[in-house]
This record gives structure tokens, sequence and C-alpha cells, in this order.
């Protein structure tokens, strides 16, 4: 009765769409890994140089100290970012006056464009006349400045990113909180459990599924941010930290050097891949041999 | 009795506290940032003051009046609002396509879209600026710096999302429904007329103020496959950072400018937003 070529048709313009802009990006920069192709070389064109590209990017060290940054970076957000999230989570599951409006407010940084973020964050931090620095130095003695300590930037994003990201988590978690079903944790209490045990053997495993989506949107997310660091610490002298994509985006080798340019984009998604497998493998607590 | 009492008083207060810190903490950033914006350059150097001391609205005045701002401004706003629809539309028809036809591997097609989303956007920059100003060209007419441009580049992240959305929606929309108006001599338009567009309706509302906010806050396709005619409010707030001394004041008002949108979503469909957001991570 339902005849397949309408419903192809119907899906059609999605799929013409997302092949051009998706999918033939992917491939061109699958191809062009392989490539020399130097925009202001003599000759014109791509020159096949195999794996060269990918060899001359592990002893890059500007870009390996920028995989390190953006690892650095990614950890102590995502890892503040859920701890932080949990407890705000656990603090909504409850009812009290007011709730919603909190909530409201608690969301509103999820909504803000990320460029936004990095104006916010710029006008709090910046020397002369921004409120971070003026009362850590009156109050501390501390000399903040992010253009001249490249720590002090890292800190600053990652702190940037859990005031932008946190809501998200606490969201997600709040949503699989309220998925639990009541018995089991009712039952382990009966049972005589303490609130950690509890949380340990009853709260965790139940939640797991929901944290580990959560933590993976995390990590493609932060390991993609640019613009807020970009707009924070960017486009002014003293330019300390740099994320993988910041680097690609701004290093004259790799915008000249459309070859390596891409290899350098290969190797952030494999990255990103391999990450997210290893710590699918840690979370879901799959062993060695055990199968499915 | 009382000690119980009393410890529940604690407990109210203390969460009041907490939550009231935790606000603070969210506001005062924008906050700092709206009192920038009501300054003058000369009043914004010397000891941080977090009080608003007079209503200046030249910064204002000065962005909203500026001709070339108004053009990216008009940009957001025909770039999100047409992806916006575009989206709703494509991805009613393709998670229908993908809900009620057999199709050849449609599982491995659903998952293969969902994937796009994935994608680090500064990866595909140079392709995608290939693409936009050597590929698609008709004589003088090139597909970079056009409004079309980006409403067509936008749908690689927003129809993965809304597909992977109302996926769900139009799959607990029983088939029953579809059939008896089909019997009624319902076509495939009116099926969808009647029958799922009336009852994916939340879904797709959130699909589409989501759609349109990511498309608004998007910066770095915007700020590097537009040059001149296309570019947007994003563009223009990264382009006001300057080596030579930047007006912090309007850059701080033209960010407040670009944050109206979403506070007024955040109020009225924080509901919704929340169910959009969370939807993937709760769902399997």
């Amino acid at each position: 009765m339902r005849n397949p070529r309408v419903g192809w048709a119907l899906l059609s313009p999605t799929l013409i769409i997302l092949l051009i802009f998706g999918f033939a990006p992917f491939v061109y920069v699958l191809v062009v890994g392989f490539f020399d192709w130097n925009v202001f070389a003599a000759e014109d064109g791509l020159r096949f140089n195999g794996l060269d590209n990918f060899r001359r990017l592990v002893f890059d060290e500007l870009f390996l100290s920028s995989v390190g940054l953006t690892i650095r970076f990614a950890v102590f957000a995502i890892a503040s970012e859920i701890v932080l999230g949990f407890a705000l989570a656990q603090m909504l599951t409850r009812n009290f006056p007011g709730k919603s409006l909190f909530r409201i407010i608690h969301t509103f940084p999820l909504m803000v464009a990320p460029i936004a973020v990095g104006a916010i964050w710029r006008l709090l931090v910046i020397p002369g006349f921004g409120p971070v620095p003026f009362f850590l130095d009156r109050w501390f003695d501390l000399t903040y400045q992010i253009g001249t300590y490249p720590d002090q930037a890292l800190m600053t994003s990652v702190i940037m990113d859990i005031w932008h990201w946190t809501p998200f988590v606490t969201l997600t978690m709040l949503a699989g909180l309220s998925s639990i079903p009541r018995e089991p944790v009712e039952q382990a209490k009966v049972d005589g459990a303490n609130r950690l045990q509890v949380f340990w053997y009853v709260t965790l495993p139940f939640l797991r599924p929901v944290l580990l989506t959560t933590v993976f949107i995390r990590i493609m997310d932060a390991i993609r941010t640019v613009d807020e660091v970009w707009m924070l610490a960017g486009g002014g002298p003293g330019t300390r930290f740099t994320g993988i994509y910041i680097w690609r985006v701004t290093s004259p080798a790799a915008s000249a050097d459309w070859g390596y340019g891409s290899s350098v984009s290969l190797i952030t998604l494999y990255l990103t891949i391999v990450l997210c497998w290893l710590l699918f493998i840690a979370i879901s607590g799959r062993r060695k041999g055990e199968v499915e | 009795m009382s000690r119980s009492w009393q410890s529940r008083a604690w407990g109210t207060i203390s969460t009041y506290v907490f939550w009231v810190f935790m606000t603070l903490l969210t506001l005062i950033p924008i906050w700092w940032m709206f009192v920038v914006s009501m300054r003058t350059r000369v009043e914004l150097f010397g000891r941080p003051n977090l009080m608003l001391n007079r209503l200046y609205l030249e910064n204002y005045s000065n962005v909203l009046t500026d001709s070339a701002f108004q053009r990216y401004m008009t940009n957001s706003l025909v770039v999100s609002t047409a992806n916006a629809l575009l989206v709703m539309i494509l991805a009613l028809l393709a998670t229908y396509a993908l809900s009620r036809y057999k199709l050849a591997g449609r599982d491995n097609i659903f998952f293969w879209l969902i994937t796009n989303r994935m994608a680090p956007p500064a990866a595909f920059l140079l392709p995608l600026y290939i693409m936009f100003t050597r590929t698609f060209r008709l004589g003088d007419w090139t597909l970079f710096d056009t409004q079309l441009g980006l409403i067509l580049l936008y749908c690689v992240f927003n129809l993965p999302f809304a597909i992977w959305l109302l996926k769900g929606v139009v799959d607990g929309i029983p088939i029953e429904l579809d059939d008896a108006a089909m019997i009624d001599g319902a076509g495939l338009w009116g099926v969808l007329r009647h029958v799922i567009i009336p009852l994916a309706a939340p879904g797709l509302a959130v699909t589409g103020i989501l759609s349109w906010i990511f498309a608004w806050n998007e910066y770095l396709f915007a700020a590097n496959l537009t040059s001149v005619v296309a570019r947007t409010i994003t563009t223009a707030l990264a382009e006001f950072v300057t080596v030579t001394g930047t007006n912090w004041g309007e850059l701080a008002a033209m960010s407040m400018v670009t944050l109206v949108p979403s506070a007024i979503i955040v109020i009225f469909a924080q509901r919704y937003i929340v169910m959009g957001l969370t939807f993937g991570a709760v769902k399997e």
C-alpha cells in the first residue's frame, strides 16, 4: 500500500542537502589530507605525498601543545560540569516554591550565543576595567592577566565553559534522575543502605546511559570549542591559549597548505572518536572478553 | 517534633541561600555586560563599579542606527527564520518517510543522518569555502556571501537534530490514524496536514525554536563563508574586537541586543526547550 518510492521522494531533499554540505566536505578532507596542496606554491594543484602531512604533524610542536591544551581544557571543564550538574539536578528533584524561576535563570546561559559568551567573559577579565583582575589584585594580591599567563587563560576558558554548559548537564541529569523508579531506592533504604551506598549501587547504575550520552555530547562540543575562546582571548596581541581548532583556523602553516590543514582535521576527528570510544568502554564497564 | 521542624527550616534556608548564590553566579557576568553597555568610554576605567550609575543609551543608539549593523541584524533574522522553516519542513517529511515507509536500510540512513551533527565545523571550513566559491557558481554569482548559502549550510547541523527529535514524536502517532484518514480518501498531503502536523505540533515547535536559536548563534561558518553582503550579527561582534582599541560600550550594547531572542525564548518556551535538549540524552 505504501510505495517506497514515495518514501524516498520525501527523504530525498534531506539526503541531498546532507550529502552535499555534510558528506562531501568529509570525503574532501579524507582525500586531500594525503596530498600536498600549497596555495602559494609556484605550480598549482595537488601532489600526492602519502603520509607526509601526518609525519609533519606529529613533529609540529605548536600542534602538539594545542592538542595537550585541548585535552586539559576538556577534562577540567567536563569533570567539573558533571559533578556540579549532578549536584544541582539532585537539588532540583526536591520541590520548593520558586524552583521554576531558579531553573529558568539557570538555563539561560545555554541559549546565549557562544560568541556573546566570549564577549561577556572578556568584559569581566579585561585588564583596566574588568572586575575580576581588579578584585583578585585587591583582595588576594594576585596578578591576573590572561594575555601573559597561559595557565590563567586556560583556567578562565574552563570557568567560562562551566558557566555556559553546566545547565545542559543539569537538565539531562534531572531528566535522568526523574526517570529512576522509586522501588529500588526504597528497597535499598529498607535493607539499611546509607545515602552513599544508595547513590553508588542504585542511582548511578540507573543513571549510566544518561551520563554516558551527556559526556559524549560534551566531549564533542568541548573539543570543537572555537567561538567563545577566540572571543575571550583572541583578536588581540598576546594570544596564548590555542585549542586545536583555533590553531587550525589561525595557523599560517595550516591555512596556506590545504593538504596539511586537512590532515589536522582528520587527526582531530580521529582523536575525538578514540576518546569517546575509550570513555564508552570505561563507563559502560564492559570488560575484556565479556559478551553482551 | 520541634527538632524536625528546625532541621526542615534549616534545609529550606540553605536551599534558598544556595540557589540565590547560583543565580548570582549566572547573572553577574550578564549584569556586568549590561552595566558596561550603559557607560561612556571614560566611565569604564578606574575602580570597577557593579552598580548602574545612570541610564546612558548612546551606545545602543549608536549601534542600532548604524546601517551596517542593521544589515547584519536583517541577515541574521532572515537566515535564522528561513533555516528554521526549511528544517521543520524537511525534517517532518524525512521522519514521516523513515517512520512509515519500508525503505531499504532505513536504520542505517537514520544513524547516518544523525552523525552529521557530530562533525566539528572547523574541520570542514576549507572544503566548504572551496565549494562555496568555486563549485557553486553561475557566471558571476557564487554561493559565497549569500543568505541562501548559510540557510542551506545550517541544515547540516539543524536537520540531524530535528530528525532525531521528531522521529520519536512521529513514531508515537499511531499508524491506524493515517490508515483511517487514507480510507476516508485523504492523500499523502491530506494525512500530513490533518493527522501528522496537528499531532506533532509541539515537537515541531521545539524543533523550530531550537533550530532558529542555533542558526542565530552560529559564528564560525558565517564568519568564513560571507564577506560583506550576508554577514550576520555574531560576526559583527567578533569584528568589533580589534588590535587598535575597542569601543567596549558599543560591543556590550551589541551583545545585549543579540541576547534578546535567547532571553525571550528561555522565559516563554523554557519547558519545551528542556524537553528538546534532554530528549536525546534520556530516550534510549
